[in-house]
């Protein structure tokens, strides 16, 4: 267990260190590899365009002339929205969170056989390299429009992410107190209950704080393809060129993110 | 009856042989210290007895009160069951730090009682009772209900050793249980350590750094060198000449005046504080 055999034995061996030269060398190749990537991808990106944010900046004007004078006297009708957006979120979050307890004990490697481990990685890979959008236009044909889809949407990109960051959080743990437990016949689910949990649920519960503050947005970019909540009503308002009535949802949304973002963040200083 | 067998254990780590065909036999209810200079091969010799690693390839088996929990370097079928009966308590403590020190102790009841139980956290009024006992008895009652974490080590260990009594084991294994203590806690430690092997026979493998605690404690020492084992005898049989053999020729501090041997009662022994230390 311990590493201090080699210099605490009692002729200890002269040890050389090389010196590391690999690493700088690769840190400098890192940067002729981003160097080349970037030039590589300024064409396709049209980043050659970029002049026409100044070109085009009358249309900028207006836009921002009519957003600067919001419309709140639907207020009601947009707070609502927004909590029935708070609470797709709420679902999404809470059920992906849930699920990923167990997928991502199954897919950390110190707790799992390999072949447990590489299948539910990779469907959990599936889960969060595809888009909420792309879930919500399938859940949308699945089970209709409205929120129900939006949740289910979030609920499976969302539990993609957190398998992933819930099982790096377990393979980061200390192994110590495990075999602790285990050294007193504990069944597995009682080394995880009691030697795995504990050190990784601050964690957990922070990346979970985390999340729900960006499912938040991403419910209210759910709407747009009509899964409910305040993205629904806000892309309707924008299509029909009501911009002061869409400014005044922005800043209603704008409002709430903030506030949760500063919530989440207190709680997750409590909880770290 | 035997309870610890070991046959021809080896084990490597890479280049490393942390163990050398290890081969030895502890009968029920004795009282093993286990000694040998910083990386012969202690803790992982332990490691091996209590299950939680597995040998190198080659024909080794152990057997723990007759039952085989490892062999040729799988664990068996019944090693879970094994473990229940082998408490140990680790060179680093490995208690659960987000937790009070009394979940940590009800800990070792996990093996004895139901699963459902266990898996619920569902401890007895009367096994709660057992936990605060076990504290109390170690010298640490006050701190029940603290975090693990902000224990000091020799309180750590104690709480460790806390978990093995409430487990209620057959066997004991202690790594270093008295490394972090200071002299008056280590001597109450290796007498609670001698109670249970006496009162209970509870069969008790002890490692050391401090060959005076071996000899006044244990009847029997095994000596580790480079993961052979270079002595298995009485402790009242180690020599001088032996220590230096085993801790290298700069260890002069080590050397005992050579004396009192197995057994003499702790009180009229000289005062731990002028033993040798070092760790
Ligand atoms: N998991 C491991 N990986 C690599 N090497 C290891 C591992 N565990 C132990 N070793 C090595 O095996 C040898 C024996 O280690 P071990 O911990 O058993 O020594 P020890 O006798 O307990 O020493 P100490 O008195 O310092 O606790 C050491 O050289 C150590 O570095
Ligand atoms: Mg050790």
């Amino acid at each position: 267990m311990t590493d201090t055999s080699n210099t605490a034995s009692p002729r200890p061996a002269p040890v050389e260190i090389e010196p590391n030269w690999t690493r700088s060398r690769g840190t400098t190749i890192c940067w002729i590899a981003l160097a080349v990537l970037l030039a590589w991808s300024w064409g396709p990106a049209e980043m050659s365009n970029w002049p026409h944010l100044f070109t085009d900046s009358g249309n900028m004007a207006q836009y921002a002339k009519e957003f600067s004078h919001p419309d709140f006297s639907d207020w009601r009708y947009y707070a609502q929205e927004m909590v029935v957006t708070l609470q797709i979120a709420l679902w999404g979050t809470f059920l992906a969170a849930a699920l990923a307890v167990p997928l991502g004990v199954l897919s950390a490697r110190n707790m799992a056989p390999w072949y447990v481990v590489q299948p539910v990685r990779r469907v959990m890979d599936a889960c969060r390299s595809t888009h909420e959008l792309v879930f919500a236009v399938l859940f949308v044909v699945a089970v209709g429009l409205g929120p129900f889809a939006g949740v289910m949407a979030l609920f499976v990109h969302t539990t993609g992410i957190f398998a992933k960051l819930f099982s790096e959080a377990v393979e980061a743990i200390d192994a110590r107190p495990v075999e602790a437990i285990r050294s007193t016949g504990a069944s597995r689910i009682q080394e995880v209950l009691f030697g795995v949990v504990p050190q990784v649920m601050p964690l957990w519960i922070s990346f979970t704080l985390y999340r729900f503050e960006s499912n938040v947005r991403a419910a209210t970019v759910l709407g747009v393809i009509g899964a409910g909540g305040i993205g629904q009503v806000l892309f309707e308002s924008i299509r029909g060129f009501y911009y002061p009535q869409a400014s005044a949802m922005l800043i209603i949304m704008l409002v709430t993110v903030s506030v949760l973002d500063f919530v989440s963040q207190q709680m997750r200083k409590l909880f770290l | 009856m035997t309870a610890i067998s070991v046959r021809n254990l080896s084990k490597s780590f890479g280049k490393k042989r942390a163990l050398d065909e290890v081969s030895l036999d502890i009968k029920r209810g004795e009282m093993v210290a286990l000694i040998g200079a910083s990386g012969s091969g202690k803790s992982t010799l332990i490691r091996h007895i209590c299950g939680l690693d597995t040998a190198s390839a080659g024909h080794s088996n152990i057997e723990i009160l007759g039952k085989l929990i490892q062999e040729s370097g799988k664990l068996t079928a019944e090693a879970r069951a094994i473990r229940g009966r082998v408490g140990v308590v680790f060179q680093q403590f490995n208690l659960v730090n987000r937790l009070s020190v009394l979940s940590n102790v009800l800990f070792g009841n996990l093996g004895r009682i139901p699963a459902w139980r266990g898996t619920l956290g569902w401890f007895s009024a009367e096994e709660k009772k057992a936990a605060r006992e076990a504290l109390a008895r170690v010298g640490i009652p006050e701190v029940a209900w603290q975090r693990a974490s902000t224990l000091s080590g020799g309180q750590q260990q104690r709480a460790a050793i806390a978990r093995t009594l409430v487990q209620r084991s057959d066997i004991l294994l202690a790594d270093e249980p008295i490394a972090s203590l200071d002299p008056s806690s280590a001597r109450r430690v290796m007498e609670i350590l001698a109670a249970v092997n006496r009162d209970q026979e509870i069969t008790c493998v002890v490692s050391l750094h401090q060959v005076e605690y071996a000899r006044r404690y244990c009847p029997r020492t095994i000596a580790l060198r480079d993961g052979r084992v270079v002595f298995d005898g009485p402790s009242s049989q180690l020599t001088n000449r032996m220590l230096v053999e085993l801790y290298g020729s700069n260890s002069e501090e080590l050397i005992l005046p050579d004396a009192p041997t197995y057994p003499v009662k702790p009180k009229r022994a000289a005062p731990v504080g002028s033993a040798p230390a070092f760790a």
